[in-house]
């Protein structure tokens, strides 16, 4: 899925006063994904998340393709990404989570300046920056150009860059990127997510989780594992010569 | 052992597995809590059928028919409402495609089997439904979105379709008729060859007037050239509803029409959409927010529509694609 959308989000005021008393009722666990165009305005959002009774975390989205400053701008340098982090980590007692973008040449390096800055968990990928051409009228298929690509496409390389994250850093990670199946979220667990998020697959299919969550019930007993933390991080790489991990491969 | 085991061995394939599980309790084990997060959304879930290809008739080298079983979705679906519908197989297209509920399939009893898609040729989608064999699959989400206000069977009912436009008539020309309502279906094209299933409607009682741009069948010009001769020389005291579905700048033309009259209208707008449950945020359109309000905000039209009236719809704001 190639998308331009951006944020449509209300504002954090009407969110609270809108959106989160119904979810409170319903006792969803609520993670909140914050966006802003300077350090101030994350760190803003942050404080009056956090007087906001229902909110369980903050995840910072710093790997946004589709607005057109702040979001990608922090996420793709290493100095914005721990700045951010660091102002939200002093700004708000609730576990902060940035996002990061895989647009960028080493996800590990952002996702350990995000550890060093005080995050608590790690969630990645954002989409990819991508393009798309109707080959008849020679023009973009988006206004804006790029768009954001998500959905099953990209799922091998967001399970490479949770795999480089884990090797990176010590804090729990979120894995995304084109899980439709209860394989492909046993998968994102392996490489060492120690929780997976699903977007793409929800237009596609409204009742995906139920059967996702049938199918990783359905895995762990049938390889005899009472939890999901049993499989987080077990991929077995083959003993190769000099090395165990697999090598970037130059071109 | 509770998390993720208390799901244990209930196969959850559907809808309703999924409520009970919902409805279940359990203490100790967080999945559950999250799955009653979203029980609201549950509860008032479409339905999800691999719906079977009964029938694909193939009305020109654009147009067709195909005639689905999906006994549910038929049950529940009321006029102007829609389906997303994809193939299940590798190589079709991720996203599923918004269609309005052509005919409602009914068997011998007048129980509601199945309905019909109204389809014409223009993107890799609608060629693959073109293209449709029967015994074929296609998974159908629904019914989706806001329907027709059914007018009141006192006064008179007027549809206006464009072309392919035409396909949520069918389920409201029913409704009206079957209470009693005087229809009138205004009925444009290009050419005959963007013209079907007139004799349908008129086999319901449905007044059918034709227009087409090259005179190839019924008046030659704009549709909304007889709607306006009609509108005009309708009695003041006569109570109307509009209806129109079809190319934009015809929709906002009938709207317009209407308006001046000071009659009411009700347009089905056919945004791109990416899920159709309010999840995307692709299909937003500018709406006004009262009959007479400037202000205008972006509505999610699988939502708040696919049915607008005519007045609150920013017709100048619509973006090109729509």
């Amino acid at each position: 899925m190639l998308n331009a959308i951006g944020l449509q989000g209300i504002g954090v005021r009407r969110f609270i006063d809108e959106r989160l008393p119904p979810l409170r009722d319903q006792r969803a666990v609520v993670i909140v994904n914050i966006c802003g165009t300077t350090v101030h305005e994350y760190a803003e959002l942050a404080r009056i998340l956090s007087d906001a009774p229902g909110v369980a975390a903050l995840e910072l989205n710093i790997s946004c393709p589709n607005i057109k400053e702040g979001g990608i701008t922090f996420g793709c340098s290493l100095q914005g990404a721990h700045d951010v982090v660091a102002a939200v980590r002093r700004a708000t007692p609730l576990p902060v989570i940035p996002k990061l973008t895989p647009n960028v040449t080493d996800v590990a390096s952002f996702a350990r300046a995000a550890e060093e800055a005080g995050a608590d968990a790690v969630s990645l990928v954002n989409t990819f920056l991508a393009m798309a051409i109707d080959v008849e009228t020679r023009r973009p298929r988006l206004s804006n150009v790029f768009g954001g690509l998500s959905g099953p496409a990209i799922r091998p390389i967001a399970v490479r860059m949770v795999y480089e994250c884990r090797q990176a850093v010590r804090i729990p990670i979120m894995g995304m990127g084109g899980i439709m199946t209860a394989d492909d979220v046993v998968e994102f667990l392996i490489a060492g997510a120690d929780a997976v998020q699903v977007g793409t697959a929800n237009f596609v299919d409204p009742f995906i989780w139920p059967k996702l969550l049938d199918g990783l019930t359905a895995y762990l007993a049938r390889h005899g594992h009472g939890a999901v933390r049993d499989i987080v991080g077990t991929v077995e790489i083959p003993d190769r010569s000099a090395t165990t991990a697999p090598q970037r491969i130059s071109t | 052992m509770c998390t993720l085991g208390c799901l244990a061995g209930q196969p959850l394939k559907s809808l309703e597995t999924a409520a009970r599980i919902v409805a279940a309790d359990c203490p100790d084990c967080q999945l559950p809590g999250s799955i009653k997060g979203s029980q609201a959304i549950l509860r008032g879930m479409p339905a999800d059928v691999d719906a079977l290809v009964l029938s694909n008739d193939r009305l020109s080298e654009a147009y067709n028919v195909v005639k689905l079983a999906a006994p549910a979705i038929a049950a529940a679906v009321r006029p102007g409402q829609f389906v997303m519908v994809r193939e299940d197989h590798a190589g079709a297209p991720l996203l599923r495609r918004p269609f309005s509920v052509f005919e409602i399939l009914r068997d011998a009893a007048g129980e509601p089997t199945g309905f019909s898609l109204l389809n014409k040729q223009v993107g890799v989608v609608t060629r693959a439904l073109y293209a449709l064999e029967p015994g074929a699959h296609l998974q159908c989400l629904g019914p989706l979105g806001q329907p027709f206000s059914v007018a009141a069977p006192s006064g008179a009912a007027w549809m206006v379709a464009g072309g392919v436009g035409l396909a949520p008539f069918a389920t409201l020309a029913e409704a009206l008729r079957a209470q009693g309502t005087p229809a009138t279906l205004f009925y444009g094209g290009r050419s005959v060859r963007d013209l079907y299933y007139a004799g349908w409607f008129e086999r319901l009682g449905v007044r059918v007037v034709l227009a087409t741009e090259d005179g190839s069948r019924g008046e030659a010009g704009l549709i909304t050239a007889p709607l306006q001769r009609e509108l005009a020389a309708l009695p003041a005291a006569t109570e109307l509803m509009i209806h129109a579905c079809g190319p934009t700048g015809m929709m906002r033309a009938v709207a317009q029409l209407a308006q001046a009259l000071g009659r009411s209208t009700e347009v089905s707008l056919e945004p791109v959409m990416g899920c159709g449950l309010g999840g995307c945020y692709s299909c937003v359109v500018p709406v006004r927010t009262g009959p007479q309000a400037a202000a205008s905000q972006l509505v999610r039209s699988c939502l708040h529509g696919p049915v607008f009236p005519g007045d609150r719809v920013v017709w100048n704001e619509l973006a090109p694609a729509h």
